[in-house]
């Protein structure tokens, strides 16, 4: 077609304009390629940072993934424990009261010479101890059964399958992370240990379940990783978001309200909203020193509290909501305010019928994002206490607001601090959880946009 | 409507609806409004003309106190609604708005149903006493702001989704229902093609019979064709206020007479 601007136009019958020396419209000139040429570089750099980025991201997420899901299975061991009527039960009355005179110690031996027994009726016990076998099950165990017995103080005399947590070092074997290596290192475990736990896999009495004592259990001492999980944490993290959200959203979007539509354009307001805005900036520490310094040194509040921590986190997340809140009012055009005024409705009623409801995706969406904000924040907790061990469940809102309770966090921090490497699944573990809740939140927050948004 | 008709219609001299004598409004420093001196007939539709920034529509938001809302804008002078000083302190701009409706340039139905933006200003001045009065309001509101026909069985589909004509028709619809007394607009045909433009002007023509309107235009034509007075505004003063076919035919002021002939605008 290179001779195709000789030929006539169809359909009329004029010559073409001489083209003179202008070039080809098919031809680049230098200008045009030197456009596209910084063009094609700009794009090749974004292109690079996005790359970067996602891959970032995908080693990040993989490299969660795969510390922290182990952590969701958990190695039980079974055993059938005779539950010997003169050891826990001296006076022979049943009486619970006086069967708590038995510590965990005078059940310790029981549980061993079950496992014995099991192993033995297997042919597989020859050359291990006592102490050896009762070293594979975790130190909670004896516990877990004085509460068994307490509870049914008639099922003494007989023999119970009792599914145990095994040790972290076994639950760490049967996952990979110990070693026959690793083991004759250890003063915590042998090598021979962990040929007895292979013989158990092969009896069938050992097993990896899915763990659900790592997301409802409480946290454990560190020197029982096996038996560490972040129920508190979640209910802790559950109960603060609460008191974020009941406090910072109603006056986070009442201020907006009140800056945006009501106050008047003054130097006093101007300060203000300067203000607003570098306090989101603030770094999140500083809040907790406030917090230390307001809630409880000065009004009084329990240390390690979700209440605390709730309010610390609303003055946090006040400025987000604040900003996010006053931007989608001001997107909201003013002919729809106009509309109303016109028709003799009040300020308030225009506000709320008509420019709220409007705003109201962008409000949501900036909550939800403040709500996970804080979700996710660390170090202003730790200033108030919140990284303390905490073991006990707290009560259901309101009083449980005012008991010791951690965060998830704050959980993930002080697990990394641990010295026994099972601890590095935990953390992970919660990492994970951690995300799949800032996922959903953000999961809500883009649905509720979708829904409420309107068209005007 | 052309140039004869003009001349033909009923001019007769009615009672004053709106009279404002040495109104002034300030934006900050500027001075928007000079010395505006105007008598606005009750049933007749006055039309404000004249060049971009001149005033109109300053002007025209002052008779319901909607530049209350723009926090620079001061006004001074004397505007009064049937006899009553709308400035007063003691005057709610909320109540007086309800009496004194305004229609927008551009057409701005709220995003919720048909029925419901009719049925607005009826809901929050309280005037249906029941499910059965609003729906008649409704109806009644929307056959006089000629759109019945075209939305009757689609009251629940959103405002939003009708033609630029068709919003606007219920954004007048809307004003209507809450029963003013004096109807302002404010260049409603501007974002309208020739047609729906047609039909809103038609509009006006029978509104006149219930309200004073009071409508700001850009095009002189259509000033001619909808209004009994006119007023044509230059920086900030009323330069010309008079019967329209005087104004258009016989204007007294040179100024008048270079914008209708479009040397200045």
């Amino acid at each position: 077609m290179s001779d195709s601007t000789h030929d006539l136009p169809p359909g009329s019958g004029l010559p073409i304009a001489p083209r003179g020396d202008r070039p080809l419209l098919t031809e680049l000139d230098p200008r045009t390629k030197k456009r596209y040429a910084a063009e094609r570089r700009f794009k090749a750099l974004g292109l690079t940072a996005v790359c970067i980025g996602v891959l970032c991201l995908v080693v990040l997420v993989s490299s969660v993934l795969r510390q922290g899901l182990p952590a969701f299975t958990q190695t039980f061991i079974d055993v059938p424990v005779y539950l010997d009527p003169a050891t826990l039960d001296p006076d022979g009355n049943r009486d619970p009261e006086q069967m708590k005179s038995v510590l965990t110690f005078g059940y310790q031996p029981l549980i061993a010479a079950g496992l014995e027994r099991a192993l033995d009726d297997r042919g597989l016990g020859e050359q291990v101890t006592a102490d050896e076998v009762a070293g594979l099950i975790s130190r909670g165990a004896a516990a877990q059964m004085r509460d068994y017995v307490l509870a049914n103080p008639e099922k003494l005399g007989e023999t119970i399958d009792f599914n145990f947590v095994a040790n972290g070092r076994v639950d760490g074997y049967l996952k990979g992370r110990v070693t026959m290596e690793s083991a004759a290192l250890d003063s915590q475990i042998s090598p021979e240990q962990l040929q007895l736990v292979d013989k158990l896999r092969d009896a069938g009495l050992i097993e990896k379940k899915f763990n659900w004592a790592f997301i409802t259990g409480p946290d454990a001492s560190g020197n029982r990783p096996e038996a560490a999980g972040m129920g508190v944490a979640i209910i802790g993290s559950a109960y603060m978001m609460l008191v974020v959200l009941v406090l910072a959203l109603p006056i986070g979007v009442a201020a907006s309200i009140y800056l945006e539509e009501f106050a008047p354009q003054n130097r006093f307001t101007d300060i203000i909203e300067v203000n607003i805005s570098n306090l989101a900036a603030v770094p999140s520490i500083v809040f907790g020193i406030l917090g230390l310094a307001i809630f409880i040194n000065w009004a009084g509040l329990p240390q390690s509290a979700p209440i605390v921590g709730g309010l610390v986190l609303t003055l946090m997340t006040l400025p987000t909501i604040i900003i996010s809140t006053r931007a989608s009012l001001k997107s909201v055009p003013p002919s729809i305010r106009d509309g109303a005024l016109g028709l003799g409705a009040s300020k308030m009623q225009a506000v709320f019928h008509h420019v709220l409801p409007l705003a109201a995706p962008g409000i949501l969406t900036g909550t939800i994002i403040g709500l996970a904000q804080a979700l996710g924040e660390t170090a202003p907790l730790m200033l108030i206490g919140m990284v303390a061990f905490v073991r006990d469940f707290p009560d259901a809102p309101p009083a449980g607001l005012f008991e010791p309770a951690s965060a998830l966090p704050v959980q993930v921090y002080n697990w990394t601090q641990r010295s026994d490497p099972a601890f590095v699944e935990r953390a992970s573990g919660a990492i994970i959880v951690l995300l799949i809740f800032l996922v959903l939140m953000n999961t809500v927050a883009i649905i509720l946009r979708r829904r409420f948004e309107r068209r005007w | 409507m052309n140039e004869m008709t003009m001349i033909d219609r009923d001019v007769t001299t009615g009672t004053l609806k709106i009279s404002a004598r040495k109104a002034q409004v300030y934006y900050g420093e500027t001075h928007a409004i000079k010395d505006v001196d105007i008598d606005i007939e009750d049933k007749m539709v006055t039309a404000f003309i004249g060049p971009s920034g001149c005033g109109k529509s300053t002007f025209l938001r002052c008779l319901n106190r909607m530049n209350d809302t723009i926090d620079i804008c001061r006004v001074e002078g004397q505007i009064q609604l049937d006899g009553q000083d709308i400035y007063d302190p003691k005057v709610d701009p909320v109540q007086l708005r309800a009496r004194v409706g305004m229609v927008f340039q551009k057409p701005n139905p709220f995003p919720k149903s048909i029925f419901d933006n009719v049925a607005y200003g009826p809901r929050i001045h309280g005037l249906a006493r029941n499910r059965a009065d609003l729906d008649e309001i409704v109806e009644k509101s929307l056959r006089r702001a000629a759109l019945w026909d075209e939305v009757k069985d689609r009251l629940q589909a959103p405002g939003t989704g009708l033609s630029g004509g068709q919003q606007q028709r219920l954004c007048i619809a809307r004003a209507v229902a809450t029963a003013p007394e004096v109807l302002l607009m404010d260049e409603p045909c501007s974002a309208l093609d020739p047609i729906a433009t047609a039909q809103v002007e038609e509009l006006i023509d029978e509104l006149r019979s219930n309200f004073s309107v009071v409508i700001v235009t850009h095009s002189m034509q259509q000033a001619a064709r909808v209004s009994q007075r006119t007023a044509f505004f230059h920086l900030g003063n009323l330069v010309e206020f008079g019967e329209t076919g005087d104004i258009f035919t016989n204007p007294s002021d040179p100024r008048t007479e270079s914008y209708i002939t479009g040397r200045i605008g």
